[in-house]
């Protein structure tokens, strides 16, 4: 079959590789019909977060067909299920799963003896997102192995478009859970740093959980744009200061709920010494975060209020302010996603007609144009917001 | 074909049968060869900083040579990361200090002038490899003040946003009622 393979820093590949095949009575194969490229795969493509290995398959947005399942997925799959692939393995079983925390699944990393290290315990295995997390070989390919596929999947069904589906995989929980996490009140003013995909769904999730007002920061105009039609106040942070802006749209006091959408890769720029310093940190080594987004939520952050992380970071962050984040009483609430927790309740919204996330695609290819769109997608080139692939 | 990553894969899962066109171009290539012989200059530099100065007849300069070693080294950890374009016009910059460098000890008394004069001769290949480099590995990200399109239409509210608001208040109030 063909898949995107990582071969190293800025270089995938679209290989030929072995077809996957069950494993464990708990797998199943799923034929691909359409996967997309995460914000997340960039941090892998530029190789910031470790544990990738040349020949790994990418990709943890996927939906398709089940063509063949093993004989302990018991009656919850049968060949023929149409089915999106949560990015998160579950086992369904452990006591994590059960309170469902399902990211932190205690089952399913293969590998947990390096998640056990790195991060003092495991957290669940993910698709194609390095051996930290299990090294599982990723859906951005023809045919995907799911394991654990008895509980690693939600079913959908016949006659709604891919488009409209796909995103339950990743970024519409992803940005629900950013949203759902802050408690939003009907009083609330909701800060969400970076406009990209998950910043997109953070945006319509506070939207629909009844922010009273919502402001979006980014500096490309397609994305603010983008923003602005979702309901949002939009911050062009090259244009004008972030902070002074919104003091004035809160009446100095702050927003209540800040969601970081960007994560270890914040924009540098000149006029912000600290990303310089960050940049220049992170090529030598010595930390692997860029966390400007974190000291600016904790610095404008209304006293009492919360911080919602959906952003990757990966290791170390530098210069946090936690003498504010104390003295402030605020609450930092992040995490993967709980992909399952929400999809019940996401799926029903979008056969509802209430929300439709495939807005935030602008581009579709065939797979094998895949390692051009990472490049394109990484560089922001065509107003490029969201690439789905096709294989 | 033999693929050395097959080695590494777990047992069961897909293995590389034939290998795709890869993403790096000859530019890039040349780029991480320039990033490793930046820090391998650099290496030399710093840890023996008399023998270069020896070769060149310019002895006492053992400092700025071992400056010039931490210099080479950055400017190397620079190319060899994403940011390679930065890391190739530092060393274009580089190569203009270390030329600046030797030609300051071209004088008539030093009897290592030879040496000077190829190792001007090596900087100035170096440095048009490093600008030809720097050149072809300028970043392919739109100016700012590029066109661009915007997406005013894509509001993701298939009734439109103001009944997302509406049952959102709707749901917030049954919420209070139910509370109170």
């Amino acid at each position: 079959m063909k898949a995107l393979v990582w071969h190293g820093k800025e270089d995938i590949r679209c290989d030929t590789v072995t077809d996957p095949e069950i494993q464990d009575p708990r797998d199943a194969i799923i034929k691909v019909t359409s996967c997309a490229i995460c914000g997340s795969d960039l941090h892998l493509f530029h190789n910031y977060i470790p544990g990738m290995l040349p020949g790994d398959i990418m990709g943890h947005e996927t939906m398709g067909e089940v063509v063949e399942v093993g004989s302990g997925v018991d009656r919850k799959l049968k060949k023929g299920d149409r089915v999106v692939v949560p990015f998160t393995i579950i086992c369904g079983e452990c006591d994590q799963c059960k309170r469902g925390n399902f990211s932190v699944c205690e089952t399913t990393n293969r590998k947990r003896h390096l998640a056990d290290k790195a991060f003092g315990h495991t957290t669940a295995g993910l698709f194609g997102y390095t051996h930290l997390t299990g090294g599982y070989p990723g859906g951005q390919a023809e045919y995907l192995r799911v394991p654990f596929a008895d509980a690693t999947h939600i079913k959908v069904p016949d006659g709604i478009p891919d488009e409209k589906l796909l995103f339950l995989s990743d970024i519409f929980p992803t940005g629900w859970q950013a949203a759902a996490q802050c408690d939003i009140e009907p009083t609330d003013t909701v800060a969400i740093w970076g406009c990209g995909p998950v910043g997109q769904m953070a945006i319509r999730s506070a939207i629909l959980l009844g922010a009273n007002q919502v402001i979006a920061i980014d500096c490309l105009p397609e994305r603010l744009s983008m923003a602005e039609a979702g309901g949002a106040t939009t911050i062009n942070f090259e244009n004008e200061s972030v902070l002074e802006r919104l003091e004035e749209l809160t009446d100095g006091r702050g927003p209540e709920k800040c969601i970081d959408c960007v994560g270890m890769e914040s924009h540098v720029m000149a006029s912000l010494p600290d990303t310089l310093l960050d940049r220049a940190k992170q090529m030598v080594m010595v930390e692997s975060d860029r966390p400007h987004v974190l000291r600016e939520m904790i610095y404008v952050c209304r006293p009492g209020g919360i911080i919602s992380v959906p952003g990757v970071y990966s290791g170390f962050s530098d210069m946090l302010p936690m003498g504010a984040f104390m003295n402030k009483g605020l609450q930092m609430r992040t995490g993967q996603t709980h992909v399952n927790r929400w999809t019940d309740d996401l799926l029903r919204r979008i056969e509802e007609g209430e929300i439709d996330p495939s807005f935030v695609i602008t581009h579709t290819v065939p797979l094998s144009q895949g390692p051009e769109m990472y490049q394109v997608f990484r560089d922001k080139r065509d107003s490029c917001v969201k690439v789905v692939l096709k294989p | 074909m033999f693929h050395f990553s097959n080695i590494v894969r777990t047992k069961g899962d897909p293995k590389i049968v034939e290998g795709g066109p890869s993403l790096k171009r000859p530019e890039d290539q040349l780029a991480r060869a320039l990033g490793w012989f930046s820090i391998g200059l650099g290496v030399v530099e710093f840890f023996a900083p008399r023998r270069v100065t020896e070769t060149l007849g310019m002895e006492g300069h053992e400092t700025l040579v071992r400056t010039f070693g931490v210099r080479e080294i950055l400017a190397g950890i620079m190319t060899l990361s994403v940011e390679k374009n930065a890391g190739l016009w530092a060393r274009v910059g580089g190569d203009g200090l270390d030329a600046a460098a030797l030609l300051s000890g071209l004088t008539a008394d030093n009897p290592k002038k030879g040496n000077i004069a190829l190792a001007l001769l090596m900087v100035g290949g170096i440095a048009m490899l490093d600008y030809r480099a720097a050149q072809d590995t300028k970043p392919q990200r739109p100016p700012r003040d590029a066109r661009r399109k915007l997406y005013p239409n894509r509001s993701g509210y298939p009734k439109g946003i103001e009944s997302a608001r509406t049952a959102a208040k709707q749901i917030a109030a049954n919420a209070t009622a139910g509370r109170t």
